[in-house]
């Protein structure tokens, strides 16, 4: 599936590109000449209103109307200031932002109409919150005249030619001067492109917003349950008590029983129970093609961070002296395998959150991408609108595709969650567990 | 051509630190409230309900072999029962027959005593007799002798008491 998507996009790309250059020369639209190759884009809506200059740095529509696979798909899973709910209509959501050198900025990502308005320097771009870091940019509410993208060669650390990453960098027109855009900061340190920029949002973004709904929906269904052992109490199950039964019975005896053990796992079954329902929860509502669903929660490196870090903790705080015995000094080995052990012991206490938290993120964000590819594909074979018959074969291939992937994604969305919950309670029972004899373990190690 | 792949930012591997928070809030209010408002309950009255389940088959169990105990002390006690009324009857039997036995003893003793005291009274009865017929035996050979005598040797005293004499030696043994 992923080398049919390149080739696909390799050959989507270069019927834009011809397209893009033509449009382009109709407009006779200005090249940048700083950087090596740049692509405009402007938005969709009449920008270059205020003068004429600014026209030829963001009046451009040559992008309007193209498809452009990667870049949709990526827009479509990553996280947003505002829920698209229908064509052109968007739920506004509240933003929280802090800069260092500005304080807290609050209010909601209507008020930033799709990025035709800055507030006090943040700008809506692609429906993400950036911000404008130069200190000459106005405060307040100002109108500006769109957003540029430009791609720029970033030459690597050793100088080689080989080595140049081609970055996109956007920047704000405001009265013909273009300012760069800041994202917000990630905590990667910069490994994945990210790091530390010159502000925080703390918003309730759209992959929020979908988790509050999914833990609302939770909540409210668990309570229900609750309300119904209450009332059948010395009776039969009934009802969508019965229901949730069987995953709850299901979880308590596969999961948490076996991988605690019968002494201790009463105490853990609250977490484990509440990480596999909080999953599949998350992991149900973003299957859901419409709003309050379609949200790439657990497809979102944070979210799955968080849960792998919760996992974390709540393995090491109880861990249990024979626990630490056995990652620090290994009983009935030799002295010299404990020093080659011990290292390899320390990394796994790391890296098995980092497995949780990579697995489930890897899972669900593919899923997304594969059904998000295929339904692209109708536009890929409609040929940007050119083509109705390609758009209708690609519209009955991709939705058998896209049905068959939901699916898998349903099965996904339910195994990753019984994967992150069985894991975490083998790594709780392994912490709490407690060895009678060290002996045994002379031949398992 | 491939380069531009890498366009597109891939936003979701970057960690937000606000998503970051706000994950680890809703996550922590959701364990909180389903631990404690939830599963918490649900995990007690499941325990509960299987200690029940659990507790209804044990007694089912029991009464079943309380029951099987029962039919065997039943067995038993019928058992013992009908030994008994054979042991009464065998009982009842011998009594019976020793009574029957008693009786014919008791008859037989009684017929024999019977028997001979019928016995001795015959012989009594015959010793009378026999003394009488002696008595009247004598009367008569008196009177023949008498008469004969009276005839031969009429009114010779001496003689007389003679015959007398040798009557009485006569014995009918």
């Amino acid at each position: 599936m992923k080398v049919d998507l390149r080739k696909l996009s390799i050959l989507v790309f270069a019927l834009v590109f011809s397209f893009g250059m033509l449009f382009a020369q109709d407009h006779g639209q200005e090249h940048n000449g700083e950087s090596t190759h740049e692509e405009q884009e402007g938005h969709e809506a009449e920008a270059g209103h205020d003068s004429g200059l600014s026209h030829s740095y963001c009046g451009g529509h040559e992008e309007n109307g193209k498809y452009d696979p990667v870049t949709t798909v990526m827009e479509h899973i990553a996280d947003a200031n505002e829920f698209h709910v229908w064509k052109g209509v968007h739920l506004p959501l509240p933003v929280i932002l802090y800069a260092p050198d500005h304080g807290w900025t609050t209010g909601l990502s209507s008020m930033f109409e799709h990025g035709h308005k800055a507030v006090d320097g943040y700008v809506l771009n692609h429906g993400r919150v950036n911000r404008v870091a130069d200190p000459s940019f106005p405060k307040g509410e100002v109108h500006i005249d769109g957003i540029l993208r430009q791609t720029e060669k970033v030459i690597g650390p050793s100088g080689k030619e080989e080595e140049m990453k081609e970055k996109d960098t956007f920047y704000a027109c405001y009265e013909g001067e273009l300012y760069k855009l800041d994202k917000p900061s990630t905590v990667d340190g910069g490994f994945l492109g990210g790091g530390i920029t010159s502000f925080y949002d703390f918003s309730i973004t759209k992959v929020v917003f979908s988790m509050i709904i999914a833990s609302l929906l939770l909540i409210w269904l668990f309570l229900a349950v609750a309300r119904g052992y209450k009332r059948n109490e010395g009776k039969a199950p009934s009802g969508v008590q019965s229901f949730m039964e069987v995953f709850f019975v299901f979880i308590r005896d596969e999961v948490t029983k076996p991988m605690i053990g019968e002494k201790h796992y009463e105490r853990f079954q609250p977490f484990i129970m509440t990480l596999f329902f909080f999953i599949m929860f998350v992991n149900l509502l973003g299957l859901v093609p419409f709003f309050p669903g379609s949200g790439n929660i657990t497809g979102n490196l944070a979210v799955t961070m968080t849960l792998a870090i919760f996992t974390f903790i709540v393995t090491n705080i109880n861990g249990k002296k024979d626990y630490w015995e056995h990652i620090f000094w290994m009983p009935g080995i030799p002295a010299w395998v404990k020093i080659i052990l011990t290292p390899v012991e320390i990394l796994s206490l790391f890296i098995k959150p980092f497995s949780l938290m990579i697995r489930l993120f890897a899972n669900i964000s593919a899923g997304h991408i594969i059904i998000l590819s295929l339904i692209g594909l109708v536009f890929l074979f409609g040929n940007n609108g050119e083509s109705v018959g390609g758009a209708a074969g690609g519209a009955v291939i991709g939705g058998l595709f896209t049905a068959f992937m939901n699916l898998i994604e349903l099965l996904v969305a339910l195994l990753q969650a019984f994967i992150f919950a069985i894991l975490s309670a083998s790594y709780i029972g392994a912490a709490v567990e407690e060895h009678d004899h060290h002996e045994a373990h002379e031949g398992a190690h | 051509m491939t380069e531009v792949l890498f366009l597109a930012d891939f936003s979701v591997i970057k960690p937000d630190p606000g998503l970051i928070f706000w994950t680890s809030i809703i996550f922590i209010l959701v364990w909180f409230t389903l631990g404690r408002m939830a599963f918490g309950p649900i995990q007690n009255a499941l325990k509960r309900r299987e200690q029940d389940i659990q507790n209804s088959l044990d007694e089912a169990r029991k009464a079943r072999q309380e029951m099987a105990n029962l039919k065997a002390e039943n067995e038993e006690l019928l058992k013992k029962a009908q030994e008994e009324r054979a042991a009464i009857l065998k009982e009842a039997k011998e009594a019976k027959t020793g009574i029957i036995e008693e009786a014919r003893k008791q008859a037989k003793e009684e017929y024999r005593r019977i028997v001979t005291d019928a016995k001795e009274d015959i012989e009594n009865q015959r010793m009378a007799m026999i003394i009488d017929l002696k008595n009247q035996l004598g009367i008569i050979s008196i009177d023949i002798a008498e008469k004969i005598l009276h005839k031969e040797l009429k009114g010779d005293k001496d003689q007389e008491q003679f015959v007398k004499s040798l009557v009485d030696e006569i014995k009918l043994n």
